[in-house]
Formats: structure tokens, sequence, C-alpha cells
């Protein structure tokens, strides 16, 4: 396996800019810039593990769990869907079934109860099927496996994870979960200023696996 | 096909707190030592700053033996068991050392002696009803020198209160008098745990940095700590962080006494027709091996050293090793470690980063340390406020009613408030009775075909008293801190938990205990017993020190009586 080291040497630290997230894929980068190659490559990246009409569902489920507003971008920006499409395929395999009989209980609980597919009502009316996801009231007559709290739990819960983890997994793109907690970033060292009330330190927008420290998950 | 290897002097079963202690004082006395362990070995490599992998997927560990048994739990025989999907504890060289938080308290003296004391101050009939509590058969002042000698050889920071009966007020007043300050300073302060210590100095208590196992400054040619805000359930990417693994077991490697065998799952522990332990079978990719011993400690975290003893049945042992007091299993309890308070401030914390070990403590409401003439419990809780956080975990605090839990109300409300919330640990005295207990379940197996470990334990009314007791304590601290809101956590179950003991207690009389004084079994002269499981009181602080120090004293005891336990 080339390591990033490697590559940089070869390449030359200006060219390398370009030439590592294209060349290597996985390999993760230092700067913002490249970043945005990535996270672009990210958005355009196949479905791992849900269906082009699971990952629409998906999608317009979470932008009202953590939506796009005055107070910045949401869920979809960040690649929530992205993470969790990867995480279906991989650590969460377990939970793909639970995806795919919830998403398709969630799509007939909203035509039975208010007539429409849900990605064609309006945002008050998502919110109003999700309550009722959230809640439990969904849970009968629309077949949903066990509770329908249960699934909307399990959603929310990796809404979260891949608004707010690290970006190595294919969410928090552009660090968008980051700055909407105001986290000041991932340090390895962090110094008695950096502890202060009232004054945070400085951000910074890296991922765990910038550099070659640590070994990959 | 089974391999029997050489016969070694001892062989400790489990290289975590317990018996990654226990090796060093044996291989530097020369005995031939042999540690199996069923994980494998991590390094700082392996501790990368990810909140998924940590905190989400549950910690990066090589070998998932104890997330395959997991206990199963249930508060009373008529109620059924419900199991949790994970292990609060990890396998690999250094057990959870490598991820625990690392604060290194010693009990206080009250601790060993809550039935005599108890019963010397209030009478005795303040005793809980159906408690199994008894005096340790040790004190403190035994176990002192042991504390001192785990403090200063792992390295332990802190401040001391009470040096052979000075006291500091800067350090822990409350504790036991010791034969000397720590190796360390303690870990700094940071501005939230300075508001806090002022807030609670307001109210006349009496604040104190706490002790971590954990660098101050550079240690035995180690890094300090980093306060990088990872280590709360992930290991020290600085190695900062003084668990086993990086501390006594390297240490004990280096004598050449010493055989560290990874990926070892334990299976038994044979005995000769003289009833004596003779040997511990393992496994290894399918392969069955039997390593012979003339001593065996048992090491593994509280629910493996009952299920090892109980699955190892013999002619003349019938109902488990060491068992035919039928005390194995007997005065369990997990430590009244949840039930935590939650506070929401109006101004911003900056607690994103540092530790759980990185705190400020109250003992003042500890153990025996105020008149409980006026109460209806026993025992106390230490309050205990860090600086600790992470974004995930911060996008999941509880919105104190001002928001819901999702949408765009959420997120207005999560922006202003989420570095705005802190969350105290309290841990309080918590007691064996009669009724709580570990057995084998008679359902549920794990990959290999063992039944697990079964929990049958609840909390009882000087529990839940106590929790009201501090919670209305820990409240006052955080509103004395300028909080504008509290949450109150209930204080949950004895289920799975990281602080669990009894089950292999420590006591004078075979008839209700099993091991002795020095940590050995009372009807297996040569099979010693290490970790929480011989401890039959809990205190009000984390088990770690405790439970190695008197893992070097068992260890001490073999050396110093080899011939005779051994031969």
């Amino acid at each position: 396996m080339i390591s990033r080291r490697d590559l940089l040497k070869a390449a030359g630290a200006a060219a390398a800019g370009a030439a590592v997230p294209a060349r290597t894929g996985a390999e993760v980068s230092t700067t913002a810039e490249r970043h945005d190659l990535r996270h672009e490559a990210a958005t355009r990246a196949p479905l791992e593990s849900l269906t082009a009409e699971e990952a629409e569902l998906l999608t317009a489920i979470v932008a009202r769990l953590i939506p796009a507003d005055a107070n910045g971008p949401g869920a979809v920006e960040a690649g929530a869907v992205t993470y969790i499409d990867r995480a279906l395929a991989g650590p969460l395999v377990a939970s793909r079934e639970s995806y795919r009989r919830g998403l398709a209980a969630l799509e007939r609980y909203a035509i039975q109860s208010r007539g429409a597919p849900f990605r064609s009502m309006t945002a008050v009316d998502q919110d109003s099927v999700l309550i009722d996801v959230e809640a439990g009231s969904a849970t009968q007559s629309a077949g949903f496996d066990g509770s329908s709290a249960t699934f909307f739990s399990m959603v929310r819960a990796h809404t979260w994870q891949g608004t707010f983890g690290d970006p190595y997994y294919g969410g928090n793109r552009g660090y968008i979960g980051w700055d909407l907690v105001g986290y000041p970033g991932v340090r390895t060292a962090v110094t008695p200023d950096d502890q202060r009330l009232g004054q945070l330190p400085p951000r910074v927008r890296r991922s765990a696996y910038d550099g070659d420290s640590f070994n990959k998950a | 096909m089974t391999q029997t290897l050489k016969t070694a002097d001892v062989v400790i079963v489990g290289l975590g707190a317990a018996g990654g202690i226990a090796a060093l004082p044996l291989a530097e006395a020369g005995l031939d030592v042999v540690g199996l362990e069923a994980g494998t070995r991590l390094t700082r490599r392996d501790f990368a700053p990810d909140e998924i992998r940590n905190n989400v997927r549950n910690w990066p560990q090589a070998v998932q033996k104890a997330n395959h048994e997991v206990p199963t739990h249930r508060p009373n025989p008529d109620t059924p068991t419900t199991r949790a999907a994970s292990h609060p504890m990890m396998n690999g060289v250094g057990g959870t050392t490598l991820h625990y938080w690392a604060q290194s308290w010693r009990l206080n003296p009250w601790d060993f002696r809550v039935a005599s004391e108890t019963t010397r101050r209030y009478g005795r009939s303040r005793l809980p009803a159906g408690t199994t509590v008894e005096d340790w058969p040790l004190g403190y002042d035994e176990l002192e020198p042991y504390y001192d000698t785990v403090e200063w050889e792992t390295g332990v920071a802190g401040r001391a209160g009470n040096v052979r009966g000075t006291l500091d007020p800067l350090g822990n007043v409350f504790e036991g008098p010791r034969q000397r300050d720590y190796p360390m300073p303690p870990l700094r302060g940071t501005g939230f745990t300075d508001l806090m210590a002022a807030a609670a100095r307001s109210l006349g208590w009496k604040p104190f940095a706490g002790p971590a196992q954990i660098n101050s400054r550079t240690f035995q040619d180690r890094s300090p700590c980093m306060y990088h805000g990872f280590c709360n359930r992930g290991g020290c990417h600085v190695d900062a962080k003084n668990g086993t693994a990086v501390t006594t077991i390297p240490r004990a490697e280096k004598t050449g006494r010493f055989t560290v065998v990874t990926r070892a799952h334990v299976t038994a522990i044979d005995v000769d027709q003289r009833g004596r332990v003779s040997a511990v079978r393992y496994v290894t990719d399918g392969t069955e091996f039997v390593q012979p011993a003339q001593a065996v400690l048992l090491a593994a975290y509280t629910y493996e050293n009952v299920r090892l003893l109980l699955l190892s049945k013999s002619r003349g042992f019938p109902n488990g090793l060491s068992n035919n007091h039928g005390q194995v299993g007997r005065h369990y309890l997990s430590h009244a470690q949840e039930g935590r308070v939650t506070a929401l401030f109006p101004f911003d914390l900056n607690t994103w980063y540092g530790l759980p070990a990185q705190g400020t403590a109250v003992d003042d409401f500890a153990d025996d340390n105020f008149d409980h003439g006026g109460h209806d419990f026993i025992g106390g809780g230490n309050l205990w406020v860090y600086s600790d956080r992470r974004p995930i975990g911060a996008a999941n605090m509880p919105t104190f009613g001002r928001a819901p839990s999702w949408g765009s109300a959420w997120k207005a409300f999560i922006r202003e408030n989420a570095d705005r919330v802190n969350v105290s640990y309290l841990q309080k005295t918590t007691l064996p009775y009669e009724g709580n207990y570990l057995d084998l379940d008679p359902h549920v197996k794990d990959p290999l075909g063992f039944p697990v470990i079964r929990i049958t334990a609840d909390y009882r009314d000087n529990e839940r008293r106590l929790n009201d007791f501090i919670q209305d304590r820990m409240e006052r601290w955080y509103r004395a801190a300028g909080a504008v809101a509290v949450i109150r956590s209930p204080l949950g179950t004895m289920g799975p938990s990281t602080h669990t003991y009894g089950g292999t207690r420590m006591g004078e009389t075979a008839e209700t205990n099993v091991v002795n004084r020095w940590g050995f079994s009372h009807e297996v002269p040569n099979l010693g017993v290490l970790g929480g499981s011989v401890m039959g009181t809990s205190g009000a602080r984390n088990p770690t020190l405790t439970i190695q120090a008197l893992a070097w004293r068992t260890a001490d005891h073999l050396v110093k009586n080899w011939k005779t336990i051994a031969e």
C-alpha cells in the first residue's frame, strides 16, 4: 500500500493537494481545499447499501430532523445520508433490514394518514408524520417492526452521528456539524489557555485521521 | 487436539487492572509467570481522537470476547431478564485500564468498617434490613503501604489532604492518613472547574482536585497528559494514562520471567486429586491448551471471575471451584454511580477539552464524613464535576424542556447551548444484600456454548434515599455556580456496570466469604482471586486503585509464602 507520505514525496507539496484525493480515494488530506474536493466526490459517490428510492426518502426525513435554515446548513448538507449508507454496509449492517422495513412503513403511514407520499408533502405535514412516528402512534397501521418510535430513535441517532461525527466516516461534510455546535475541533494537545472560561480556542478543522498519527478505523 | 504446556510457577488469568499489577511483584521475585489475556496488544496508534470509534462503536478492541458474554440482568427472581448490547469492560493487554477514566482513589477508612462503625456511632439498627455487609478482614492502615506502592510505581497525580495526620485544605482532608504525598501534582484545573471550586467554597464546602492515574508531568519517561478530550472510553495517544499496559506489564516483561499470551480464551481451571489448582485451560483459534501451574491468580472482571469458578466443576467441587460453601456469586453489588445531575448554565463553559479525571471533588457528604443522626440512610457520595465533551455527545444534550429534540427549534437551541451544559458524576455507598447475587443464566450462552452470568440484583431504600440526598447537594452546588436549570437522572438498575463488587468476597470466615484476608481461596489454598469481586463494600469512589493495592498485596503474600502456598 502506498502511504500518503510517499505520495507527498513523489508528487511534491504543491501538486499533492490535487493528486492525493484523486489517486487514493480513501486517503485523507489536510487543507480545507482538499476536503472540498473529497466532499464533492462523496456527494457523487454511488450508494453502498440503500436503494436510490430509500436514499431519497431518508434524505427527506433527515432534512426535517436537522433542517437547513437561518441557523445554517443541516443534516442533508452534512452528508448524514452518506454516513448512514456506508455504515449500513459495514458496522451497522445489522440495522440494514430495520431501515428497509422502517422506511417502507413510514411511506405507507404517510400515504394512509395524509394521503400523499412523504416526499411530496409540505414541511409542516412531514413534521407531523415524523411526530407520529417518534411518538410510536404510527406503529400499528403502517406495519412497523416493533414500535415506530424505535425506528425513529435509530434514525435520529445515526443522523446525529453522521452530522456531528468525524468526517472520516462520510458525514459532517465541510464540518457543518462541528460549526453548528461550536466545537473548536480535534486537537492532539490542549493548552491551559484552551480551557479558559469565557474564551474558546480558535477553531481547527481536521479529521482524526488527517496526517499519519493513527491507525484507521 | 489439546496441547499441554510446560508448568509455570504462577498463571494469571486476565491482564487488566488487577492481573497486570500482580505480574510485576511476582516476576521481580523470580517466579516464572504466565499471563493469559483474551485480547491483543494495542498501541498509541490505535487511540485516534475519534468519537465514533470510541464512544459510538464501542472501541477498537480487536478481540470481542466480553461483548459475546454480556450478563443478563433481572432486579429480582420474579422479573424476566434483559440483556444489554455490549459489555462495559474491554479485552486487551491492560484491559479496561486502557480506556478507563483513571480516577485513582483510596477508599475512606470507614469503608473497611461499615458494620462496626455504623453500630458504634448510630446503633446496630441503622444497618439496612437485609444487608450482608461485614467489616473487611483488613483495615485501611493495613492496605496503606500497598496504596502507596501502586501510586508511586504506576504514577498517580493528586494532592494529599492528610500526610501522617497533617491536614492540607487543598487536598482531601477527609482521606485516611497517608505516609507521603502523591508522586505528581494533580492534573491542572480549567476555567470551569475553578468556577465550581469557588462555588463549593462559597457554600462552606471543601473542594479539591481528585487523584488520577495520569501523568501531570513527565513520569517514568512518559509524556504528560495532553488534555485533548478523547480518553473517556479512549486510550492515550501519548501513553500518559498509567494503565498496566504501559507501566507494570512492560516492566514485568523486562525481568525475563513474565510471558504474555494474547488471544487466550480461558475456559476452565483444573484441580488435582488433592483439591489444589493444577492448570488453566484456554482456547486460541480453536486449539485447546492446558497451562499447568503451581498457583493460579484469577484476575478477570467480576462477572468472569465468578463464571469461571462456577464453570470449573470437579468431583471435589461439584458446584464450581471454591464453592463448597455456596458463596461464589453472593454479596454482589454494582456501584450506585448513576443518578447524575445535569445542569444548564447561561454562559459558555468551554469544556470541549479535558478528561473525566480533570475535575473538582467534594467529599463533605461522602462515607461517614457527616453526622447521619438525622438521616434515614448510612454512607454517602462523592460529588465530581469535570471538563469533558465531544460533539456527538454535545448534540445529544437534554433540552431542559426548552426545545423539542429535533427540527429548527432544536437546532436554534443547540447552537446556543451546546457549550452550556455539564453533567456531574455522583458515586455513592452501595451495600450488599441478601437476594442480590450472580449465577449462571439457564438460557443464554456464549458462542462456545457456556452459560453467561445472570445478575439478580436491585438497589434498596438505603441507596435510593442516599441518591436523593446527594442529588440535592449537587443541585445546590450547580446553582451556586450560576446554573439556571437542572435535571436529575434516575438511579438506574444494578445491571452490568464498570464498578462491580462481590461474588468472591474477602473475609475471615469461609461460611460467608470465598477468599481469605490475603485474597486466597478458603477452600483451594493455591488459588488467589484479584479484582473488585473480592471487595465487600463499594465506598463512594472508583475502585481501581483499591483493586490494584489488593492485587499487589496478594502477589506479595504469595511471594513471601511461596513454599506454603504453592508446593
